[in-house]
């Protein structure tokens, strides 16, 4: 007997874009309307999930192919909030592109779905479909804006670099299950012999797959050209969302089965580690448009993250998803005041058009201040403790070459957020912007800059929440 | 639970910072300005009653608070002892006086250099009064982000640059010192000063260890051949800023040095003393020299207060009773007079716009008030006995003969270059003739800048005539640090 409560969620998301669907094509002009709901279905959805799985064992369903523990409830948590709020910042957004239209919230509907399905996958099959499900919303969505070249070329160099991917990423899939016999996570883990090396090239393929995902040196090619072509709103979706479910899988796939072969794997995550830290702090420096150079900001913040799961320990586990949830609480603030950037209904994303922001709206660049800097990770702020967990669990493994390198490539990164400050409080002022942004912007830039601001009054409340994931 | 007196401290200033976001500037500079300086008298007051509650018969760490922070892994502990309440107190009476001092220098954007201001209080008082690494370099690293604003927003034309090099030049070297901090987490359990004394850390490791802090404190002190950023930012700071600077930044690596570089690694210490020596030297008489080259006052003071802190490092590695008490007494009296010259400098620079000394020169006979003062403040700083820079630097040089002759000596005759630069500066730009008729407009000090500079003057004077409450208060706690170091070395 399979107990349906526990995909309740999956199901009822499902349920809701079809009917969404439906109400999309029967009535006319009625994208308000499945705005509206597809917010409540979100926030409905986390709250189910919430109430009925979070406090629960680990369970598995579906011959042991779906886990639900507290991991997986907890990311979807996660990426139904920031798939919420990334929905309700953008209305504007796309109101001045006259691309607000029904099919968004419903591809970024269908693109969560895939994601949980993603997260609770512990099995090869079920994360690849999840992993296309999401992806094939995730082409549309980047371009969106589809009279503008730059959004279609976005999403066309999208689809086939992560076509390519997908194929690498099948491909050492069917390695794993040549010489495993099967795709299950735990039947794998039972199977393995270390002495396969053609296993090795299996998650090697996967890890390039997966790497490519989360946009990881040097499969981050990507990254900067679609961040910067695609609408702004999708953006800020791209680099957290698909992120959170890339870095569940990350955990399982490496924990679950492969957590034996740790010599094999761990000098390739420490690689790409270094790589994206490095890489993403020296691209940086000589971005001007402000999309690519948050795409640069977030393969860095990647490296970080990867840094924590390179330790192969629980507690490293725990920093990554701490600095990740971090970083996303940050992003949604910079975003946010991406989204504020507009003069009559034009929107500015260079960094030039930040000049002298502080003379004319001194609240948004005291907000951008603290987020800048909190990026960086200066104490006190939220950032830095996010880096604090993570070197803190590095060096418990004794890498000290990770952890030197990882906090020199912050001293580069600096610099960069450092350049943005000095244009917003050392430059000459430019034309005001426009003040009159939606509630919703306000609030979602407010309370992400006060967490940031105030994180260190009581940092033990995030650990609290986290400490509860046990993969090992 | 006692009143919680140090972290009201440390609260204050970012107390009233908050208080000032809220006051919309343009049209109420007096509000701003008075709710400022009034956070920042409370703020010395509370300190001074602190240094009355002060019990200095005992090296214990005193007004300890802790409270549990992260759970299992840093507690917020504060505290303080003989070493580090002396620049708690030397923080909160600087700050007031660059409060008053803003006057004629900040232009634009008053509250918001107030609240950086204050806010660089809050996290300069934490330094001083943390008892935990991580906390330590919380707020060490912390006073980054509001100097950086205060060199870039109101410095002046490289001021882009200096901020800049300011900020990755420490970063830089703080980075390493993380890496450290977190190790001892690992290798020792804790990162409670009070227990690590007590454990000690593993010899292995020291040297590493120390090298990781070294790098962090020795650009922030700044020694030689990392000095480079200091000139840059103090002379495109705004006076207030330099005098932050100069006053109470530099401390913290001084600080730093004898807290835990002494403290924690002391067979590191012994081992990498020569290093000291050698940098503490070369920092003494190089500086000096370029020091005498200089056309900007500004960077003339900055470049001396280069040499003084060579000779603080080098007091604090002698590891003699009279050294390490010369090095603080240094510190503290370097802390009020390279505040008084760079306000007296500012001074100047508000009336001509012009910080060379070469377009001053016979100001005596313009502004004699003036004149008085910046004189008492530049022999203070060649160190004249019966001024404070006396008897850190007699007591440093004591300390250096008691250990290495030879180091003694060469530092000695530092204090001779120092004499030199320092008068021959001070002689171009107060005597000679008046060859520039524009300085005859000048006005001579208002009573806000007289009163500031009188401020300054009256402890370096008093002091150097009557050190003994700055040496009770620090004595009994070098005399056990000392013990304390002797007793580890001998055991390992």
């Amino acid at each position: 007997m399979i107990n349906f409560e526990l995909i309740f969620p999956e199901l009822f998301l499902s349920l809701s874009i079809m009917f969404l669907l439906i109400l999309g094509v029967f009535k006319k002009n009625s994208s308000k309307i499945i705005q509206n709901i597809s917010l409540i279905v979100l926030l409905i959805t986390a709250v189910i999930i919430f109430n009925e799985t979070l406090g629960n064992e680990e369970i598995k369903l579906f011959n042991e192919s779906i886990v639900i523990d507290y991991l997986s409830s907890f990311m979807k948590i996660i990426t139904l909030l920031s798939a919420f709020l990334v929905l309700v910042i953008s209305t504007s957004y796309l109101k001045a592109f006259k691309i607000f239209k029904i099919e968004y919230p419903i591809l970024i509907l269908s693109s969560v779905l895939g994601m949980m399905i993603m997260i609770s996958s512990n099995d090869l099959i079920v994360f690849y479909m999840g992993l296309e499900l999401q992806s094939l919303a995730l082409y549309v969505l980047a371009t969106f804006n589809r009279d503008q070249l730059k959004s279609s070329e976005a999403g066309l160099k999208y689809f086939v670099l992560s076509a390519l991917s997908s194929g690498l990423l099948l491909y050492g899939c069917s390695l794993i299950y040549g010489f495993t016999g099967s795709t299950n996570f735990n039947v794998i883990a039972s199977q393995l012999n270390a002495n396969d090396y053609a296993l090795t090239f299996g998650i090697v393929f996967v890890l390039v797959g997966l790497a490519f995902k989360i946009s990881a040196v040097p499969f981050h090619m990507w990254a900067p050209d679609v961040y910067e072509g695609s609408p702004t709103s999708v953006t800020l979706f791209f680099t957290m969302v698909p992120k959170i479910a890339a870095l569940t899988v990350f955990i399982r796939f490496l924990y679950v089965p492969f957590l034996d072969l740790i010599d094999q794997w761990q000098i390739i995550l420490i690689f790409l580690s270094i790589a994206s830290m490095l890489f993403g702090a020296i691209a940086a420096i000589g971005q001007t448009n402000l999309k690519r150079l948050v795409a640069y900001s977030s393969i860095g913040h990647v490296g970080y993250t990867l840094a924590g799961l390179a330790t192969g320990t629980n507690d490293g586990i725990q920093s990554s998803i701490i600095y990740f949830t971090i970083y996303i609480i940050m992003n949604l603030g910079l975003f946010s005041c991406l989204l504020m950037m507009k003069r009559n209904n034009v929107y500015y994303e260079n960094i030039e058009d930040l000049s002298g922001l502080s003379k004319n709206h001194p609240l948004l660049s005291l907000s951008l201040l603290i987020i800048l800097f909190s990026l960086a990770g200066i104490p006190p702020l939220a950032g830095f403790f996010a880096k604090f967990y993570i070197f803190k669990s590095v060096l418990e493994q004794s890498m000290y070459f990770l952890a030197i390198v990882g906090l020199l490539s912050t001293v580069v990164a600096a610099f960069y957020y450092l350049r943005i400050i000095k244009i917003i409080y050392f430059d000459k002022e430019k034309e005001k912007y426009d003040i009159d942004h939606s509630m919703w912007l306000k609030f979602s830039l407010t309370v992400s800059t006060l967490i940031i601001l105030f994180y260190f009054i009581s940092p033990s409340q995030l650990i609290e929440v986290i400490s509860k994931i046990n993969v090992i | 639970m006692n009143f919680p007196i140090l972290s009201s401290l440390i609260l204050l200033p970012s107390i009233g910072a908050l208080f000032l976001l809220f006051i919309r500037s343009e049209k109420s500079k007096r509000t701003v300005k008075y709710v400022s300086l009034f956070t920042s008298l409370v703020n010395f007051f509370l300190s001074i009653y602190l240094w009355i509650l002060f019990d200095y018969k005992t090296s214990e760490f005193q007004f300890v608070e802790d409270r549990i922070w992260i759970e299992n892994l840093i507690n917020y502990k504060v505290g303080v002892d003989g070493i580090s309440i002396l620049f708690i107190i030397l923080t909160t009476f600087i700050t007031p006086l660059c409060i008053i001092s803003v006057n004629n220098s900040i232009k634009d954007r008053l509250a918001e250099f107030l609240i950086a201001v204050l806010i660089m209080e809050s996290f300069m008082i934490g330094v001083f009064c943390s008892l935990d690494l991580v906390v330590f370099y919380l707020f060490f690293e912390a006073g980054l982000i509001p100097m950086f604003l205060i060199i870039g927003i109101w410095g002046g034309s490289r001021r882009v640059y200096s901020a800049f090099k300011f900020f990755l030049y420490t970063l830089l070297g703080s980075v390493l010192m993380l890496v450290a901090i977190i190790s001892i987490y690992w290798i020792s359990g804790t990162t409670d000063i009070t227990k690590l004394y007590e454990l000690g850390i593993d010899v292995k490791y020291q040297n590493l260890l120390w090298l990781a802090f070294f790098s962090s404190f020795a650009v922030k002190t700044p020694m030689w051949p990392v000095h480079t950023w200091l000139p840059d930012a103090h002379v495109e700071a705004p006076t207030a800023g330099s005098v932050l600077l100069a006053a109470i930044l530099l401390k913290m690596a001084g600080y730093g040095f004898i807290r835990f570089s002494l403290g924690l690694f002391p067979v590191a210490s012994e081992t990498f003393t020569p290093l000291i020596y050698s940098l503490s030297v070369i920092a003494i008489i190089f500086t000096s020299l370029i020091a005498l080259m200089q056309e900007d006052m500004k960077k003339l003071i900055a470049y001396s207060s280069v040499a003084h802190m060579g000779f603080v490092t080098l007091g604090i590695f002698t590891i003699q009773q009279q050294g390490i008490e010369g090095s603080i007494i240094q510190m503290i009296s370097h802390g009020l007079v390279s505040a008084a010259l760079f306000l007296s400098v500012g001074v100047v620079y508000d009336r001509m716009h012009s910080r060379l000394i070469n377009t001053y020169g016979g100001l005596v006979s313009i502004i004699p008030k003036y004149s008085v003062l910046f004189m008492i403040f530049v022999l203070a700083s060649l160190g004249l006995p019966g001024t404070s820079g006396f008897i850190g630097e007699f007591l440093i040089l004591m300390g250096a003969f008691k250990d290495n002759f030879l180091v003694a000596v060469v530092a000695s005759v530092g204090v001779i270059l120092g004499a030199a630069y320092i008068l021959w500066m001070y002689k171009r730009v107060v005597f000679g003739k008046i060859i520039n008729s524009d300085l005859k407009q000048m006005l001579d000090l208002n009573k806000s800048e007289l009163f500031i500079l009188s401020c300054l003057a009256i402890p370096i004077l008093f002091f150097g005539f009557y050190p003994d409450p700055l040496i009770n208060t620090i004595e009994v706690s070098i005399n056990d640090l000392i013990k304390m170091y002797n007793l580890n070395l001998i055991d390992k």
